[in-house]
C-alpha cells in the first residue's frame, strides 16, 4: 500500500510537471484578456501566448556577433529553474515527492539562480539597455527576495517546517485558525509579485519604452526560440508566484496526501483560485501607475517591512 | 594506526618542518627561478594535501598531546591536535593546495631574488598559520600568531616601491598588533595571576573564572581577533592589505588567516572558557549583522575587483560571528541540538568560504596577469579571451552568492534553518531580534548576489572597454589546475553536505557536547532536525534542474530546428553603440550608493552640461575611518608632539632630568 501511494505519487509529481507547462501560458492569456476587458479593448484570446510562442519557436535565432555561450545556455537555465519552482509547489495535492529535495529555500534559490543568469545573459551582449536591465533586476530583487524568504518564514514559523507540502497541510487540514502574522505576510507577497513579476507598478511587461524597462530589457537581445523559452519562463514564473499565493493564503482544498478521490475538486477549485488571482492582478495593475525606478525600493522596501513585522507578530501572539 | 605508534600530530609536525625546508630551500635556489616554480611550490601543494589529509584523520582520532622541549624554561612549547584543530587543518590544507598550485604558474614573471624572498615568507606564512591551529599554551600561540602576522606583512608589501602598498602594510601592521595585544591580555587574564605554567591552554581550562572576569577575556577576545578578522569596526586594514598583496597571498590571507580569527574565537568562547553569558552571544550577533551588512553594501560600490573581494569577506566573516552569536545563545539557553546546528552551519561556511573566496581571489590574479587591470571599469568581456578563468570564476562566483546547488547555499541554509527553530528561547528580547537578525542576513546575502552579478559580469561579460584586452591570455596549466581544484571542492561541498556535516558533528561533539546528526535515513538528503521539519538535497536538485534542462533541449530542437544566425547587436535599432555605454562598476553600483547614501562619505565632480572637455569623477569613502580613525591618529600626532618638548638634544637637559627623577625618588622611597 505505501509503496502504491509513493508510486501515485510520483505519478502526481510527473503529472504537475507537465500541468504546469501547459497550463501557464493560459494563465498569462487570462490576465492579458482581462485587462483587454478593462481597458475596453476586445483582446486577443486567452490563447494568444500559444500562438506568440509557437511563431516564435519557428523563427531562425539571432544573435549578437560577441554572444558568449553563457547568452545561449541562459534561456534553457531559466526555463529549467521555472518549471522546477513551479512544479513543486504544492496546489492541487500535497503528495510531491520532489518537494523534499528543495523546501522554501531552495525554492527561493531557484528563483535566484534564475534571476543571476538572466542578469548575466543581459550583460553578456554589451549593450547599454542590458546592462541597465540587470543592474534595475538586481536592484528589484536585492529587497523583493529577502520580503519573499521572510513571508515563508512566518508560514513556516506557523506550521513548524520549511517543506511547502507541510506548511499546507498545517494551514489547511489543520484546525482553521486566523493568523494575524499571515496577513500581514499575505500584503508583502502580493507586493512581491507584482515586482518579481514586472508588473505595474515596479515595471511594466507592455512597455515599448526602453528606458522605463526592466525585464523587458534583459531580454531585449533575445530572439526566436530563446525568446520564446524566455517568455515561457515567464508565465511559469508568474503561475508559480501565484500558487505561492495559492498555497500560503488560499490553502482550503488542496487534498491531504493519499486522498487522490478528492483531486476532481480540488482541480476546479484550483481553476477557480486561478481564474481569480488573474483577474484580481488585472484589476489592480488598471488601478495602479507605474512607479519612478527609485521609489520601487522604497515599495519594496514596505514589503520587507510588513514581511519583518508578520514574523515579529508571529513571535509577540505566537499565531 | 597506533599499532606503529605514528600520531596524526607527528605526521602534522613533519609536515610544517617541510615547509620550512621548502622556504628556505626556495631561498636558497633564488638563482634558479623557474626551480622554484616548477618544484618548490608543487611540493608544497603536496604538504597541503597531506596536511588535510592528516586533519581528516586527526578529526576522527583522540586529541594529540606534544610538549616540545623548546621555549621557555618554566613553559615549553605545547601543541594540541583535536577536532577543532582538524578541521581548520582540514580547510588550511585544502585551500592552500589549490593556491599553492596556482603560485607555480603565477610567480613565473617575478625575478629570482624577490621570489626566493616571497617563497620563505609564503612558506612562514603558511607554517605560522599551522602553529596557530596546533598552539596549546599562550606563549606558542601568540609565537604562531606573530610569525602568521609578519610573514603575512612582508606579503602584502612584496610591492615595496608602491607608496600606497607600503601604506596598506603598515595599516595592516598596526591594527595586527593592536590585536595581538588584546589577544595576550585575555590569555592573561585567563591564567588568572597563577605563574607562568598556568599559560597552558589546560590551565585556562582548569580556571574557573568569575563572570566579571571572563567577560572581560571574552571582550579581550572578540576584540583581538575580530581585529584579525576585520569586524566592523576594525576593518579598515582589510580593503587596503587584501589588494595590495600578490593575488595567492591575499586568497590565503581572505581565504585562510581570517579564519583562524574566527578559530581564535571559537577556542577561547568555548574551550579556554568553559561557560559562556547570553550577552556575549548577543553582542557577536549584533557585530555580525553590523559587519555583514557594511561590508555587502561597501563591495556593490567599489571599482576595484580586489577590494570588492576584500569588502566581501568583511561580509562573510559577519555571517561568520552570526553563527557563532547563535551558538553561545543557544548553548547558553542548553538548545544543544540548536547550539549545534547553528556551530555547523558556522564552521560549513568557514570551510566554503575559504575555498570560493581564494578561487575568486587567484582568479583576479590570472586576470591581472593577463590585462595589468585591476579596476573593473577597464575590463569586460574577458569570457571571450579567457575561457578558463571565465568558467571556473563562474562557478566561485555562483558558490558566493549562495546559489542552490552549490556549497554556499548550504551553509546559508543551515544558518536560517538555525533561525527558524530558535523561538521558545526563555529571553523574550533575544526571541524579538531573531527575526530581525534572520532579516538582515536574507537581505546581506540578497546583496551579495547583486555584487557578485556586478563583479562577473563587468569583468568577464559585454565588450572589453579597452583596446589593449584583445590580447589578454587565459590562465595557464598551473594557474588552472589550482583553481580547478578550488571549483571542484566548492561542488563537491555543494553536493555532498551530508558527508561533510558528518565530520563537522565530530567538531561540534567535541566543543560544545552535541551533535546534529541526520534525521534523513539516507545519504541524499540533509535533514538537520527531523525529516518533517527540513530537508535539503542538492543532488537531486541539480539532476531535476539538468534533466529538465535536457529535456527542454532536445524536445525544442526535435519538434522544431536548431537553426542560428550571428549578426550585430540589436539594441533597441541605436547605431553607435560603443563598449563605453555599457555599464561600468560604478554605474552598476549606482543604485546602492543612491539607497544606502548616509552610510557611504561621497564625493563627486559632476560636470555641467556646458563643459568642454565634461570629466566625471566620483568617489565613496568609508566613514568610519573619518569619525574613529582619524581622531585617534590626530590624538596620537599630538601626544607625540607633546612628548617631543622633553626632547631638547642637550646633555644638560637630560642630566637635569636624572637629578629631578633621583630627587623624587628619594624623597618617596
Amino acid at each position: 500500500m505505501e509503496y502504491l501511494n509513493l508510486i501515485l505519487a510520483i505519478l502526481f509529481q510527473l503529472a504537475q510537471l507537465l500541468l504546469v507547462v501547459l497550463l501557464a501560458p493560459l494563465l498569462t492569456g487570462w490576465v492579458n484578456q482581462c485587462q483587454a476587458w478593462l481597458q475596453n479593448r476586445s483582446g486577443a484570446g486567452v490563447l494568444q501566448p500559444y500562438r506568440v510562442l509557437r511563431k516564435l519557436f519557428l523563427k531562425d535565432a539571432v544573435i549578437a556577433h560577441n554572444a558568449s555561450p553563457l547568452f545561449r545556455v541562459t534561456p534553457y537555465i531559466v526555463f529549467g529553474c521555472m518549471w522546477l519552482a513551479a512544479a513543486i509547489i504544492p496546489i492541487i495535492a500535497v503528495d510531491l515527492p520532489f518537494s523534499q529535495a528543495a523546501d522554501v529555500i531552495a525554492l527561493v534559490g531557484v528563483f535566484a539562480v534564475a534571476r543571476v543568469f538572466l542578469a548575466l545573459a543581459a550583460m553578456d551582449i554589451g549593450t547599454a539597455f542590458g546592462s541597465l536591465g540587470a543592474r534595475r533586476e538586481m536592484l528589484v530583487s536585492f529587497l523583493a527576495e529577502p520580503a519573499l524568504l521572510m513571508v515563508f518564514f512566518t508560514a513556516s514559523m506557523i506550521s513548524h517546517s520549511t517543506q511547502l507540502p507541510r506548511i499546507v497541510d498545517a494551514l489547511a487540514h489543520h484546525q482553521f485558525m486566523l493568523y494575524p502574522s499571515l496577513a500581514f505576510a499575505a500584503l508583502a507577497f502580493v507586493i512581491v509579485l507584482l515586482a518579481e513579476n514586472a508588473r505595474i507598478p515596479v515595471d511594466n511587461p507592455t512597455t515599448h519604452l526602453e528606458l522605463t524597462m526592466i525585464h523587458e530589457a534583459m531580454i531585449l537581445e533575445y530572439s526566436a526560440r530563446h525568446l520564446a523559452l524566455i517568455e515561457w519562463a515567464s508565465s511559469l514564473k508568474l503561475f508559480a508566484y501565484i500558487s505561492i499565493g495559492i498555497a500560503l493564503f488560499l490553502p482550503q482544498g488542496i487534498i491531504e496526501a493519499g486522498n487522490w478521490a478528492g483531486m476532481p475538486l480540488a482541480i476546479a477549485l484550483l481553476l477557480l483560485k486561478l481564474l481569480a488571482a488573474g483577474a484580481g492582478l488585472a484589476v489592480f495593475e488598471a488601478i495602479s501607475a507605474k512607479l519612478r525606478i527609485f521609489r520601487a525600493p522604497e515599495f519594496l522596501g514596505t514589503a520587507f517591512l510588513l514581511a519583518v513585522l508578520g514574523l515579529l507578530i508571529h513571535f509577540l501572539l505566537g499565531a | 594506526m597506533d599499532a606503529v605508534g605514528i600520531l596524526p600530530l607527528d605526521v602534522v609536525g613533519w609536515l610544517v618542518q617541510f615547509w620550512v625546508a621548502l622556504g628556505v630551500g626556495g631561498l636558497a635556489l633564488q638563482r634558479a627561478p623557474h626551480l622554484i616554480n616548477r618544484v618548490i611550490f608543487p611540493l608544497s601543494a603536496l604538504t597541503s594535501l597531506l596536511l588535510a589529509l592528516a586533519g581528516l584523520w586527526a578529526l576522527a582520532a583522540a586529541p594529540n598531546i606534544l610538549v616540545l622541549p623548546l621555549g621557555l624554561p618554566d613553559l615549553p612549547f605545547h601543541l594540541r591536535l583535536d577536532p577543532l584543530s582538524a578541521f581548520f587543518l582540514i580547510l588550511l590544507g585544502g585551500a592552500s593546495l589549490g593556491v599553492s598550485l596556482y603560485s607555480a604558474g603565477y610567480f613565473k614573471a617575478m625575478a629570482g631574488g624577490t621570489l626566493g624572498l616571497v617563497c620563505l615568507e609564503y612558506h612562514l606564512f603558511l607554517v605560522g598559520m599551522t602553529l596557530v591551529l596546533l598552539a596549546d599554551d599562550a606563549y606558542m600561540f601568540m609565537v604562531a600568531w606573530e610569525t602568521m602576522a609578519l610573514s603575512s606583512y612582508f606579503l602584502v608589501t612584496t610591492d615595496h616601491n608602491i607608496p600606497e602598498i607600503r601604506k596598506a602594510g603598515y595599516l595592516y601592521l598596526l591594527i595586527a598588533h593592536v590585536g595581538a595585544i588584546a589577544i595576550l591580555l585575555s590569555f592573561g587574564v585567563m591564567q588568572g595571576g597563577n605563574g607562568i605554567a598556568a599559560y597552558t591552554f589546560d590551565a585556562m581550562r582548569a580556571a574557573h573564572l568569575t563572570s566579571f572576569w571572563s567577560s572581560v577575556a571574552f571582550l579581550l577576545a572578540l576584540f583581538g581577533f575580530g581585529a584579525k578578522a576585520g569586524v566592523v569596526p576594525l576593518h579598515v586594514w582589510l580593503p587596503e592589505a587584501h589588494p595590495a598583496a600578490p593575488s595567492p597571498v591575499s586568497a590565503l590571507m581572505s581565504g585562510v588567516m581570517l579564519k583562524t580569527a574566527i578559530y581564535g574565537i571559537l577556542r577561547v568562547t568555548f574551550d579556554l572558557l568553559g561557560t559562556q553569558l547570553w550577552w556575549w552571544g548577543v553582542l557577536a550577533l549584533a557585530l555580525g549583522l553590523i559587519t555583514a551588512v557594511f561590508g555587502v553594501m561597501f563591495a556593490a560600490v567599489q571599482g576595484d575587483m580586489k577590494r570588492l573581494l576584500a569588502y566581501s569577506s568583511i561580509e562573510n566573516i559577519g555571517l561568520l560571528l552570526v553563527g557563532i552569536g547563535l551558538t553561545i545563545i543557544f548553548h547558553v539557553y542548553g538548545k544543544n541540538a540548536l547550539a549545534a546546528l547553528s556551530l555547523t552551519a558556522t564552521l560549513y561556511h568557514s570551510l566554503n568560504h575559504a575555498f570560493f573566496k581564494s578561487l575568486l581571489f587567484i582568479g583576479t590574479g590570472s586576470i591581472l596577469h593577463a590585462t595589468g587591470e585591476r579596476n573593473m571599469g577597464r575590463l569586460g568581456g574577458l569570457i571571450h579571451h579567457m575561457p578558463w578563468a571565465a568558467v571556473l570564476m563562474l562557478v566561485g562566483v555562483l558558490a558566493i552568492a549562495g546559489l542552490p546547488p552549490l556549497n554556499g547555499f548550504v551553509s546559508e541554509w543551515l544558518l536560517l534553518q538555525a533561525f527558524l527553530l530558535s523561538p521558545g528561547l526563555p529571553n523574550s528580547y533575544i526571541n524579538m531580534l531573531v527575526p530581525v537578525a534572520a532579516a538582515v542576513i536574507a537581505l546581506a546575502a540578497a546583496l551579495a548576489a547583486y555584487v557578485m552579478v556586478k563583479f562577473y559580469g563587468v569583468i568577464f561579460l559585454g565588450q572589453p572597454r579597452e583596446k589593449a584586452l584583445e590580447h589578454a591570455h587565459d590562465a595557464d596549466l598551473w594557474e588552472r589546475s589550482g583553481m580547478i581544484w578550488l571549483a571542484l571542492a566548492c561542488v563537491a561541498l555543494g553536493l555532498a553536505p551530508v558527508f561533510v556535516v558528518q565530520q563537522i558533528d565530530l567538531v561540534s561533539h567535541a566543543l560544545i557536547g552535541s551533535g546534529l546528526g541526520n534525521a534523513a535515513t539516507n545519504w541524499v538528503f540533509l535533514a538537520p532536525v527531523d525529516t518533517e521539519r527540513a530537508s535539503y538535497s542538492p543532488l537531486y536538485f541539480l539532476l531535476a534542474v539538468l534533466g529538465v534542462m535536457l529535456l527542454t533541449t532536445i524536445l525544442v530542437r526535435r519538434l522544431y530546428h536548431g537553426r542560428l544566425r550571428r549578426s550585430a547587436a540589436w539594441d533597441c535599432g541605436f547605431p553607435a553603440q560603443t563598449a563605453r555605454m555599457q555599464d561600468t562598476a560604478e554605474g552598476f553600483g549606482q543604485p546602492i550608493r543612491r539607497i544606502f547614501e548616509p552610510f557611504f562619505k561621497i564625493e563627486r565632480e559632476v560636470p555641467s552640461p556646458f563643459d568642454t572637455h565634461p570629466r566625471y569623477h566620483g568617489q565613496t569613502e568609508d566613514r568610519l575611518w573619518y569619525i574613529l580613525y582619524l581622531p585617534v591618529k590626530l590624538l596620537t600626532e599630538k601626544l607625540s608632539s607633546l612628548a617631543s618638548l622633553l626632547q631638547h638634544g642637550r646633555i644638560h637637559v637630560y642630566l637635569a632630568y636624572t637629578f629631578v627623577t633621583l630627587v623624587v625618588l628619594l624623597v618617596f622611597v
